[in-house]
């Protein structure tokens, strides 16, 4: 097999400073939106005491848990030994990396007191699953910049493997701690479970590969370089089982809730009762996070095109912010049960489902992550060989599993 | 060669020990103007005051808050309720004891983001 | 044995029988009064009792409270702090109404403890469970984590703050019990106000204290806490539940 060869991206047609005008606008719009909640206080949003994680978390939580799916492909390689993907691996490591700075842009800025962050990686108290994340966010960096290292350095590829290993072990930690925030609240009916962590690694694994092969083809087509078929289909073949993973998952957990009469009016407001959030669950997350992939990604039989599977990943994207909407907002939207067969009422909002509407400052917050990292993925695939010269049909090893 | 080089630095010592000496002259930078309303009751000597102030309250905060001790002498209301200007009430303010030196030094202090700037006994209606 | 060797032994057991017994001297202090200079301490641990029964229509305790702690509202209730309100409850099979004020519980295993990630929000040695300020970055986690509801996030700059209750725009608080008037042997002023003016239901003291009339209560007749099942042995018990 020849050695893959990778090369920066050149611009030629200027789309590159379209691309990041367009995104800086959008950083631009996000940190206005910032100073106005610093300044102003959280008023100038749509969260309030009962929904105090809203649009930007949903945000934050999807780029992080993306971005640890986004190293999946280069895992595969390193740690699994699959060669075929090894010329995937470089964008891979490089987008787990940007993907996890954009959520953690938005998580940082939406505190309270941002200026505290200082405080934040000083003070420690270790029983929190977040003051652990604080580690395993910042450590993921070190792992995948080392990780990328011995990539893209000759005389470091002897050492891919074991730092692809120390990646991938991370990443599995990383996003069982993501998933372990809400699985740990043991007050409220929709978390205090231990299946929202591999909840999580699933997502992670889906979403993540979506974005990957989003950015993949758009790379690939803007930059005029040869993406062949075997390629993509077999990342398609892959997002289809994750989505699948997804799904099994996702019914697990309804259905072991719906055994459970205590936990019957929390799986009527999902499934049936909660207005936007029940939309969301059904056609957003069931529907276009899960059945339209599949449907896409496998009816059509051994062709698949390239739209289908470009439908496939944003249907899947879609679908993945809807399911984070429904965790995160939903679940806070559904009254906590203090007095289990009561009707409760209080000028706090107890026993009723919060209303809650996203606002301009959360949506500008959120999509500024996006773009934030999108920008760092377009300028270091501008300066730095992460993209492979060609992945057309007769330059990867399809010999290769 | 030399001694006039020793000369010289001597010279220049004794020059800036006498300026320092002489800080009863007016100063040709602007200084901030701090107005100690009751001079030579303060918990700490001036000087010692000036540069620990800070380093005081951060470990004093952390043993009320944590410990629950209240020693009146060292709490920041007691501070504030000795240092608050005459005319305000406040710590705060163009003149403010707290806020005329941080500006000047532009050095921001949130701790009136959440403590009260006011002396208590002239906010009204309240007994403490 | 020589006579030397025998004093030797006779300081020795003396200090001895003091050091044993001074800590005794020093629990007969704690139990009466804690003076400013000291500290907090685990011998002490503060409770509240509630007989919802003698609650009803009155709300004096949550008028008390925000005005002691300077928890003013701007008309906007979903955003505005509340650190004690009045729930009420009706049963869905026997029609049966109620209502109880609702605080932060001040649990012994408080879950709002374990999440913090700065460890602000911390429980003192005498039980009192507090959110310190200077380290607290806003992330609301221990907002979502407390299964009373008990903290709010302060959304909008505050000022005319009460010079004994600091509180900003960006950090999360709750029921302090009053911390301020406990460490100078007052009451919360919710207990004040409601054996004033209000049903007289409130029982508040030192649930260590065998002699207190908290300890005495809570002994002698039934009492519960919100969500037991949690097994978080919440400092605020009520009757009548």
């Amino acid at each position: 097999m020849a050695s893959v060869q990778y090369r920066e991206i050149d611009d030629r047609s200027g789309r590159f400073h379209v691309l990041l005008a367009a995104f800086g606008a959008l950083i631009l719009a996000a940190l206005g939106a910032a100073w106005t909640m610093e300044h102003r206080g959280h008023i100038v949003t749509g969260m309030s005491n009962r929904i105090v994680w809203g649009v930007p978390h949903v945000f934050a939580v999807f780029l992080i848990v993306a971005a640890s799916g986004a190293l999946n492909v280069a895992s595969i390689s390193s740690v699994f030994g699959r060669d075929f993907y090894k010329p995937l691996a470089r964008l891979s490591g490089l987008l787990a990396f940007t993907l996890l700075a954009g959520g953690l842009a938005v998580l940082v800025l939406d505190l309270g007191r941002p200026d505290r962050l200082v405080v934040a990686m000083t003070r420690y108290n270790f029983k929190s699953i977040f003051a652990w994340n604080i580690f395993l966010y910042t450590g993921f960096f070190a792992v995948v910049a080392l990780y990328l290292w011995t990539m893209l350095e000759r005389r470091m590829n002897g050492y891919i493997g074991r730092a692809g290993m120390l990646a991938f072990l991370w990443r599995l930690v990383l996003t069982t701690g993501t998933g372990s925030i809400f699985g740990f609240l043991v007050g409220r009916e929709p978390y205090n479970s231990a299946l929202l962590a591999p909840l999580f690694i699933v997502m992670s694994f889906s979403f993540g590969l979506a974005v990957f092969v989003l950015v993949l083809m758009s790379a690939f087509r803007w930059s005029g370089r040869a993406l062949g078929d075997v390629v993509l289909n077999r990342l398609g073949n892959l997002l289809g089982v994750f989505v699948a993973a997804v799904l099994y998952f996702v019914a697990v957990y309804h259905l072991t809730n719906l055994y459970m009469t205590h936990q019957h009016p929390f799986e009527r407001f999902i499934l049936v009762e909660g207005g936007a959030y029940t939309a969301l669950f059904w056609l957003g997350q069931v529907l276009l996070g899960g059945l339209v992939p599949l449907v896409l990604l496998f009816a059509g039989g051994a062709n698949r095109s390239r739209g289908r599977l470009v439908a496939a990943a944003a249907s899947v994207i879609a679908g993945g912010f809807a399911q984070l909407y429904v965790i995160i907002i939903g679940g806070q939207a559904y009254p906590q049960v203090m007095f289990p067969g009561k009707v409760v009422a209080s000028s706090f909002f107890d026993g009723v489902v919060a209303a809650y509407t996203p606002s301009l400052p959360e949506l500008a917050l959120g999509t500024g992550g996006v773009a934030l990292a999108l920008t760092l993925t377009v300028v270091a695939l501008k300066v730095l060989p992460f993209l492979p010269r060609s992945l057309a049909d007769g330059d990867v090893d399809s010999a290769a599993t | 060669m030399m001694r006039i080089m020793i000369g010289a630095l001597l010279a220049g010592f004794a020059v800036a020990g006498l300026a320092v000496a002489a800080d009863k002259q007016p100063a040709r930078v602007v200084v901030p103007l701090v107005e100690i309303e009751k001079a030579g009751l303060c918990v700490a000597p001036t000087g010692e005051m000036r540069r620990d102030h800070m380093k005081m309250l951060l470990h004093q905060r952390d043993l009320t808050v944590h410990q629950g001790l209240r020693d009146p002498r060292f709490s920041l209301k007691n501070c504030v309720d000795c240092h608050a200007s005459q005319k305000t009430g406040s710590v705060l303010g163009k003149d403010g004891f707290c806020s005329g030196c941080h500006s000047y030094a532009s050095v921001s202090i949130d701790c009136f983001d959440c403590h009260s700037a006011l002396r208590q006994s002239r906010v009204a209606g309240v007994a403490r | 044995m020589n006579s030397d060797r025998r004093q030797v032994l006779a300081w020795g057991a003396a200090v001895l029988a003091s050091a044993a017994l001074a800590p005794g001297f020093r629990l007969i202090e704690l139990v009466q009064a804690r003076s400013p200079e000291e500290a907090a301490s685990t011998l002490q641990r503060w409770g509240l009792l509630i007989d919802t029964t003698k609650c009803e229509d009155c709300d004096v305790c949550v008028t008390a409270c925000h005005e002691e702690n300077g928890v003013s509202g701007h008309g906007r209730p979903e955003t505005d702090a509340q650190w004690i309100r009045k729930v009420s409850l009706h049963d869905k099979q026997t029609g049966h109404t109620q209502a109880l004020p609702v605080m932060c519980q001040h649990c012994e295993d408080p879950p709002c403890v374990d999440v913090c990630p700065t460890g602000a929000s911390f429980k003192r040695a005498d039980g009192i469970v507090l959110v310190d300020k200077h380290a607290c970055i806003g992330c609301r986690y221990c907002v979502m984590a407390c299964p009373f509801g008990a903290r709010s996030f302060i959304h909008e700059p505050v000022s005319d703050q009460k010079a004994d209750v600091p509180r900003g725009k960006g950090t999360v608080e709750s029921c302090t019990l009053c911390v301020h008037r406990l460490d100078r042997g007052q009451t919360p002023a919710c207990v004040e106000a409601c054996n004033r003016d209000g049903g007289k239901a409130m029982v508040f003291g030192d649930l260590n204290d065998g002699t207190g009339e908290l300890q005495r209560r809570l002994r002698s007749e039934p009492s519960s806490q919100i969500r037991p099942d949690l097994a978080l042995n919440t400092g605020v018990r009520y009757q009548g539940l």
